[in-house]
């Protein structure tokens, strides 16, 4: 199942890297709404996750007032920030109790995905 | 069928300027059209949009219609401040402008009835639309007769439930704004399972603050069957720091639960007791939404059992059940868990489509509640597929630290949860 998985991940990552183009050209560009509509999002285990953060990190991580962006993050910054929380290394509010959630593997794949974004 | 069909050609057409990629596709040939997949969603909440919205974005190449009653929606979360007199209705009501423009064709009407042999789906007005896949996404209905004295013309003018938000929740707000100082506000709340666990906390909470600043004399009585409710030590806390002794709560070991009321007397009964209110909130116990159970989506405990992470219907084959309506425990019925669950179901039906495995499960539900304006308090959990099952991740999740340590924190986390998420589904 994990092979087909990773699989199916190699096999969208043109896409992906579309969509990521798509949305930097809107950020270089202002906000244009026409293309913040379009592109396409992964299907993995990274952006199923990841759509969950987007909950309170907003549409593709963009982060909201005192919520930070994770878009375009380096994976490192949001791996590590992640791992900190869950060991509680560094202390947040709510992200404690949410990072204790993953597994490190896990980690990893949402902190790609958002630096994808 | 087949005027639906040029519709969603017309749509096609209208997004060439704005989705070449979509365009390029829809245009191709008839047969491709013909070819294509299409989900119908019924409901526009943070279930059903986000589910139309995430089906769009995993595969542009479906056709997603979503289906709602209204052009907009108002949502339950951030009702409490409108309650509260701290936002507008405006603020907390959003288009599917959005969703449009992303190539959902949005269909106003009400629906009356889902074929599910025949993979239809009709509108009272006679228009039908058929789905390879259907999400239903309807939130919830009432059980107006379980309250001796009650019902929906009653909710409409004496005794508003506001536990759906829009006209109710303005209705309530005028209320409190015509009570005189030294009133009584009584709050009926619901038994397990409802929608939005500590709501009821919350709306007493704001309550309270716009008593304290307008009203200061008056007082607020919780009636509840519940003998313990959600955030309790969080909320009794906050109450007292920011409240005094103003909210008073009787659980169901001291009879707390409202059977009855007289909407012309302005009481309700509990427990053998009558209480005297001069705004009495009623939220009646609830089940799955109406549409549902015209459906036959539903068991004999009134909400709508799903397959873990699919929230395929265990009843019917192709149709999916996210929400409030759905039997999705551990989680609890909130728009945030509606948005996580709608988001795995969207993958899973895309993956279906592609004859691929999905993705794995995960799921998130953070509940922020304002006991103030710069008081807020939090509860999350994380969930994955265990042995087939949904389950709380042991070790994570919980509730806000006691001492109301994070709590100025946290209110300005509940403001930008809430931009973030409605941006998430009526936004971009």
């Amino acid at each position: 199942m994990s092979q087909n998985r990773e699989a199916a991940i190699s096999r969208r990552l043109p896409t992906a890297s579309l969509a990521a183009i798509g949305l930097s050209l809107m950020l270089v560009t202002g906000t244009s709404q026409a293309d913040s509509h379009t592109g396409k999002m992964e299907l993995s285990n990274g952006s199923i996750i990841g759509a969950t953060c987007m909950g309170c990190h907003g549409f593709k991580g963009m982060g909201s007032g005192s919520i930070p962006r994770l878009a375009g993050l380096p994976k490192e910054v949001t791996a590590g920030k992640l791992m900190a929380y869950k060991s509680d290394a560094l202390e947040g509010t709510v992200m404690n109790r949410i990072a204790k959630g993953y597994t490190d593997e896990e980690i990893q794949a949402v902190s790609e995905f958002f630096a994808n974004q | 069928m087949s005027l639906s069909r040029r519709g969603f050609l017309k749509l096609s057409a209208a997004m060439a300027g704005a989705g070449a990629m979509s365009a390029t596709t829809g245009c191709q040939t008839t047969g491709m059209m013909a070819g294509r997949k299409r989900v119908v969603v019924i409901g526009g909440g943070f279930g059903g949009a986000t589910a139309a919205k995430y089906v769009k974005l995993f595969d542009p190449n479906v056709d997603v219609t979503m289906i709602d009653g209204k052009a907009s929606h108002t949502t339950c979360p951030f009702s409490n401040l409108v309650i509260g007199g701290l936002k507008d209705i405006d603020e907390i009501t959003h288009d599917f402008t959005a969703l449009e423009k992303r190539g959902v064709n949005v269909v106003k009407g009400w629906v009356t009835g889902v074929d599910a042999a025949a993979r239809t789906v009709t509108l009272k007005d006679g228009r039908r639309f058929e789905y390879d896949r259907l999400v239903v996404s309807p939130g919830i209905d009432f059980h107006y007769d379980a309250i001796e004295g009650y019902n929906e013309q009653v909710a409409n003018s004496a005794m508003p439930h506001a536990w759906q938000a829009g006209e109710q929740t303005l209705l309530l707000r005028e209320k409190l704004e015509a009570m005189p100082d030294g009133g009584t506000f009584i709050l009926a709340a619901p038994p397990n399972p409802f929608r939005c666990p500590p709501g009821p906390y919350e709306r007493v909470s704001l309550i309270a603050n716009y008593f304290q600043k307008h009203k200061p004399n008056s007082k607020i009585l919780v009636l509840d069957p519940k003998t313990k409710f959600s955030k309790e030590p969080l909320f009794r806390e906050g109450w007292t720091a920011n409240y005094g002794n103003m909210i008073e709560w009787i659980g169901g070991d001291f009879g707390g639960g409202v059977t009855k009321v007289d909407p012309d007397a302005m009481t309700v009964t509990a427990g053998g007791t009558e209480y005297k209110g001069d705004v009495i909130n009623v939220i009646p116990p609830q089940k799955a939404g109406w549409i549902a159970h015209q459906a036959g989506l539903t068991d004999d405990s009134g909400w709508c059992p799903i397959n873990t992470g699919t929230y395929e219907s265990t009843i019917h084959p192709r149709v999916h059940v996210v929400g409030d309506a759905c039997i999705g425990s551990p989680m609890p019925k909130s728009g945030f868990a509606a948005n996580s669950q709608a988001k795995n179901c969207a993958a899973a039906i895309v993956a279906m489509f592609h004859n691929e495995n999905p993705p794995e499960p995960s799921w998130v539900n953070t509940c922020y509640s304002l006991v103030a304006p710069d008081y807020g308090i939090s509860v999350a959990a994380v969930y994955r597929v265990e042995d087939g099952k949904t389950v709380s991740v042991k070790g994570a999740g919980g509730v806000s630290p006691k001492g109301g340590v994070n709590a100025k924190k946290e209110a300005g986390y509940a403001r930008d949860w809430y931009a973030s998420i409605v941006e998430d589904i009526w936004g971009s």
